[in-house]
């Protein structure tokens, strides 16, 4: 066989394993979201978005749920995201490779791959046991810290892409530093870094390990923040293993709500990359 | 616009017209000549390091006010270097300092008590390639003079004009003010740049091959806009177009490996160089 002829052979063997790898991920994919729908969209009432999880065999819905992995992802993000962009400007700008900062970076690497329910059981020493009481304030801080590694890096790599020259214009108009930063680099890197607070929320929207022992669950409506508060995935865990057929079908409808929530914060996470307010 | 060089083949001391000089009114040499050049700028054995290389090895120099000088040379010689000590851009890069004086109107920027925010914002700078902030055209203008100014709406909107215009690109822009800066095209984004940096009334600009990154047409409204500059400003600019050196600049400098060679008026370098080197260099024949 001619070397060209080998050459085609490889390229159609290596071609054909790749299109078979994509096509088994897609179908595995395929399989999840069609039933997600199949048992999910039954679930899917009026009752599912303004009642309570209920108790056996009545009816009832998931606001309580709802509400309470909205409430606990919206503040951590709001306390989580400051500090990664922080954080990451702080790696991309100030710190000129400083040990400071590759110690920085090494400890938030390995907070990005520590495995979330190791976060939760940290919170539930540092929070939950002294407190003596489960809370929202202790899931939230869970999410804050699972949110900030993805946001610290995200920040960092989208801030590095702003090439030196912009940074150098704006210094050679006689503007301080933070100036620089805040005017002329947060501006050019906006886009990317939304998109990075985006992604990290979608990551924490589905967490469920960190909250069991952190924010645990209620089956009634609580907006008490100092209190146990239910949320969407751990609702999802009790409900699915539960021998109810009701509570399973909610269950249902929880999970296909948080795949269609985190689906929608990532196309907007996308939307928001592409859509550009000074590109062109 | 080409770039016309006779060869020379009688002997080189005979040091005959190396490149034909461009037509220049008359009447302004004339009336340059009377108002004797100020110095503004006086550098004394400035040196410069990379690390540990030295890529100036001691340069003594001296800038004038109203004035435009050019630093040639070939490519590593350090005229960007020496540019970017002007205003001690250097500093954003811990590996980089400079030794020697740097004296602007008699002070010595190179002091470790000068503020360097201030020193800037008296010393204006456009890079080789154009980077315009990503904001509106408006605010690109308006940046500069927010830092180190409050001035009224009004006024603000007339300094923005002022500079836009001497930029000779208001009548391109003033129905778009509020589009992105980077809208523009290249030259026009150039422009825009140096009038980002004349906006805030600099003493000292500092161009670093302004037009390389542009087409004959813009570079020939870049250096319209030069000349029109000098009358207000000291004037540096580094470039590699001999062309270009020889019909802006009142000054030339040329350097090579990190020395300066020869420094003279623009007009004895490039017909009567006193150095072989700038010889070489300006006929193209540098080896």
């Amino acid at each position: 066989m001619s070397i060209y002829a080998r050459r085609r052979a490889a390229n159609v063997a290596i071609m054909s394993l790749s299109l078979l790898a994509t096509a088994a991920g897609l179908l595995v994919l395929f399989l999840i979201l069609w039933s997600l729908l199949r048992h999910g969209v039954p679930a899917i009432s009026s009752d599912f978005f303004t009642k309570n999880t209920p108790a056996p065999g009545n009816v009832g819905g998931l606001l309580n749920a709802i509400y309470g992995s909205f409430m606990m992802t919206l503040v951590g993000t709001l306390v989580g995201a400051p500090i990664g962009i922080f954080t990451g400007t702080f790696l991309a700008e100030f710190s000129r490779g400083s040990h400071l900062a590759q110690a920085v970076r090494f400890i938030n690497d390995i907070l990005l791959s520590a495995p979330s329910i190791v976060v939760g059981l940290f919170i539930y020493e540092v929070m939950v046991v002294r407190m003596g009481h489960f809370s929202a304030w202790a899931g939230a801080a869970t999410l804050a810290i699972i949110l900030v590694p993805v946001v610290v890096r995200t920040t960092e790599n989208m801030l590095v892409l702003v090439p030196a020259s912009l940074r150098e214009a704006a210094v050679a108009l006689g503007a301080p530093q933070w100036k620089v930063v805040i005017m002329v680099v947060y501006r050019a890197a906006l886009q990317g870094m939304l998109t990075g607070v985006m992604l990290g929320v979608a990551r924490i929207a589905g967490e469920s390990a960190p909250l069991l022992f952190t924010a645990l669950n209620n089956q009634f409506w609580s907006t008490d923040m100092n209190a146990p508060m239910a949320n969407l995935p751990v609702v999802i865990f009790q409900f699915a293993l539960s021998p109810y057929a009701d509570w399973q079908l909610l269950a249902w409808g929880g999970a296909l709500l948080v795949t269609v929530a985190i689906l929608a914060l990532n196309i907007l996470a996308r939307a928001v990359a592409n859509w550009s307010n000074f590109g062109k | 616009m080409t770039y016309e060089i006779e060869p020379v083949e009688s002997p080189s001391r005979l040091r005959p017209h190396l490149i034909q000089m461009p037509a220049v009114d008359p009447a302004k040499p004339a009336a340059e000549a009377k108002d004797q050049p100020q110095t503004k700028v006086q550098i004394r054995d400035l040196r410069f390091y990379y690390k540990n290389f030295e890529a100036l090895k001691g340069v003594n120099l001296t800038l004038y006010d109203k004035r435009v000088t050019a630093f040639i040379g070939p490519s590593g010689c350090g005229k960007s270097t020496l540019l970017r000590v002007l205003n001690r851009i250097y500093e954003l890069y811990p590996d980089q300092r400079a030794t020697g004086q740097v004296l602007v109107d008699g002070e010595d920027i190179l002091d470790p008590r000068q503020d360097l925010n201030l020193l800037r914002a008296r010393i204006g700078m456009v890079f080789q390639k154009p980077t315009p902030f990503p904001m509106s055209i408006y605010d690109n203008v308006a940046f500069g003079i927010r830092l180190y100014q409050r001035p009224g709406p009004r006024e603000l909107d007339e300094r923005v004009e002022e500079a836009l215009r001497r930029a000779a690109l208001w009548d391109e822009v003033k129905d778009k003010l509020h589009q992105s800066g980077l809208s523009l095209s290249g030259g026009q984004q150039q422009r825009l740049c140096i009038a980002r940096a004349i906006a805030v009334k600099p003493e000292i600009l500092l161009l670093d091959e302004p037009a390389s990154a542009l087409d004959p047409i813009s570079t020939q409204r870049i250096e319209e806009l030069i000349a029109d500059l000098k009358s207000d400003y000291c004037i540096v600019i580094v470039t590699h177009n001999m062309q270009q050196a020889a019909r802006s600049s009142d000054y030339t400098a040329f350097m090579y490996l990190g020395q300066l060679i020869e420094f003279d008026t623009t007009e004895t370098i490039f017909t009567h160089p006193m150095e072989r080197q700038t010889e070489d260099y300006i006929t193209g024949r540098f080896g």
